[in-house]
């Protein structure tokens, strides 16, 4: 591990040992937050018990869905305007403004329209995250490099071959940061949801465990969604360096 | 591409959503999604009452507030990191971190530690708004041009000139960029908590709105707040590029 690794990791630990010992002497207030040890010992019964796992699949299958739409339709949606340059020019300053105004404050408007169900928490997160990838992809197509379709031309190769051997390798890593982006709002689009209204699903119970002031619930349900995020967030990032390592290899 | 043709642009979609509205609307059904104009009308109607201004009130305060929070503390963060580097690197990862996780799971311990009131929606906005404020004012500092610091250094400024002259003007841009981002999603945290958990403000207009099932008055809400937002973007977006363009 470098000197900034080890630094960072001792700055967290003692970030939480901090919380631990204010916690513990009743610098903190438990009525306001539990010490980390306790939240992970309540974290551990309550998985162990097995009562939030199908939450957990609920939650998670949700997220998992609204992504992979968002990814296949906002990927089909780039490709169509990047053909389509007049549409694309209107569309730039709908794209520009998308993720500056409040979308989720429509949340409510989806419940009125299709009901308290599944459906508005996934259109929700498809709506979140679809415009990051369409506008992941047009950056990408945009930044093929002109050479390559002069090689395809040399080669004589066909137009699938020339989209699938030479732009989508070459765009390849504006469509990776697409999908981070996609992931990252589908979990919060959905979470939120779940938070503000939901039938089920993990952001409900700590709503209702706020309710119930059941802090051991609340904080446990808390400590799982957040190391479910940034674990996820973790891996998509060293799957990006490690691309980004064997392009640098490769000789250009 | 001219000023009169970005803003038939800029008219040919609204009408596009506006039509898409309209057909949405004939999808539906009158009580899940009124038309288009019915609502404008009933917004031009609600937007002079005192129970608007009232909750609008509530709203801007708690806004212009967690707005000076986060500006305040992510620049002050922002400097720190980006002037000195260890710092930076120690702790970029992990305010990234921070900032990809739903931040909507912690509003509850906001609530406790700030109570139900407006400090704790104020608490709540300024947390959304401080990463990207930070992120990206770090981001500015560490990418001026060497450059420019040599120049300073032979003519010999002093620091609160090299300050004033060479380093506030180099990363001006990209601290707007920041500052805009900052206030998207400050505005998105205090309508989040005001939709969580609150008697008062747009975002409590709207749960009200969904709960008394007048669809009007919820769309017409939003589509307010949609139209804030957008032009409140627009505008940091045209100071924005013509700071870039001196540069």
């Amino acid at each position: 591990m470098t000197r900034v690794g080890r630094i960072r990791l001792v700055v967290i630990i003692a970030a939480i040992g901090a919380l631990e010992v204010a916690c513990r002497t009743g610098l903190i207030d438990r009525r306001i937050v539990i010490a980390p040890s306790d939240m992970a010992a309540s974290l551990a019964g309550i998985l162990a018990s097995g009562e939030i796992n199908s939450d957990i699949v609920q939650t998670l299958g949700v997220i998992a869905a609204a992504v992979v739409l968002s990814v296949i339709f906002g990927f089909a949606l780039g490709l169509l305007i990047h053909a389509l340059p007049r549409v694309r020019e209107v569309l730039d300053p709908l794209f520009a403004t998308y993720y500056a105004v409040p979308i989720f404050i429509f949340y409510p408007v989806l419940i009125a329209i299709f009901g308290l169900s599944l459906v508005p928490i996934l259109l929700i997160g498809v709506a979140t995250a679809m415009v990051a990838m369409t506008i992941a992809t047009l950056n990408g197509l945009d930044r093929v490099p002109r050479v390559l379709t002069k090689v395809a031309r040399v080669h004589r190769m066909g137009r699938l071959a020339t989209a699938l051997r030479l732009q989508l390798p070459a765009a390849a890593p504006y469509l990776f940061t697409g999908v981070k982006l996609s992931v990252s709002y589908g979990f919060i689009a959905v979470i939120a949801s779940e938070f503000i209204l939901a039938p089920a699903g993990l952001g409900r119970d700590i709503a209702d465990a706020y309710a119930d002031f059941n802090n051991p619930r609340m904080y446990a349900l808390m400590l799982f969604l957040l190391i479910v995020a940034t674990f996820v967030n973790m891996v998509l990032h060293a799957w990006d360096l490690r691309w980004a390592e064997r392009r640098g290899r490769e000789p250009s | 591409m001219s000023a009169a043709r970005r803003a038939a642009d800029t008219l040919a979609i609204a009408i596009v959503l506006l039509l898409m509205w309209q057909a949405l609307h004939f999808v539906v059904g009158e009580t899940a999604l009124p038309r288009p104009v019915p609502t404008l009308a009933y917004l031009a109607r609600l937007v002079t009452t005192a129970r608007f201004a009232e909750n609008a009130a509530a709203t801007a305060t708690a806004f212009a507030v967690a707005l000076i929070l986060a500006y305040g503390i992510g620049l002050a963060i922002g400097v720190w990191m980006g002037a000195h580097r260890l710092s930076g690197a120690v702790g970029e990862p992990i305010l990234v971190a921070l900032y990809s996780l739903p931040k909507i799971t912690l509003y509850p311990v906001i609530l406790l530690i700030f109570g139900l009131g407006i400090s704790g929606k104020m608490a709540f906005g300024a947390l959304h708004g401080v990463l990207p404020v930070a992120l990206l004012t770090m981001a500015a500092i560490r990418n001026i041009s060497p450059v420019y610091l040599k120049t300073a250094r032979s003519l010999k400024l002093s620091r609160w000139q090299t300050i004033m002259t060479v380093l506030f003007p180099a990363t001006l841009p990209e601290v707007v960029s920041g500052l805009r981002i900052g206030l998207t999603v400050t505005l998105l945290g205090v309508l989040l908590a005001e939709m969580f958990a609150s008697k008062q403000g747009l975002g409590f207009l709207i749960m009200n709105a969904m709960s008394l099932l007048q669809t009007e008055e919820m769309i017409a809400v939003a589509v307010l707040l949609f139209a804030f937002a957008a032009l409140a973007n627009a505008l940091l977006l045209w100071i924005e590029h013509r700071l870039h363009r001196r540069v």
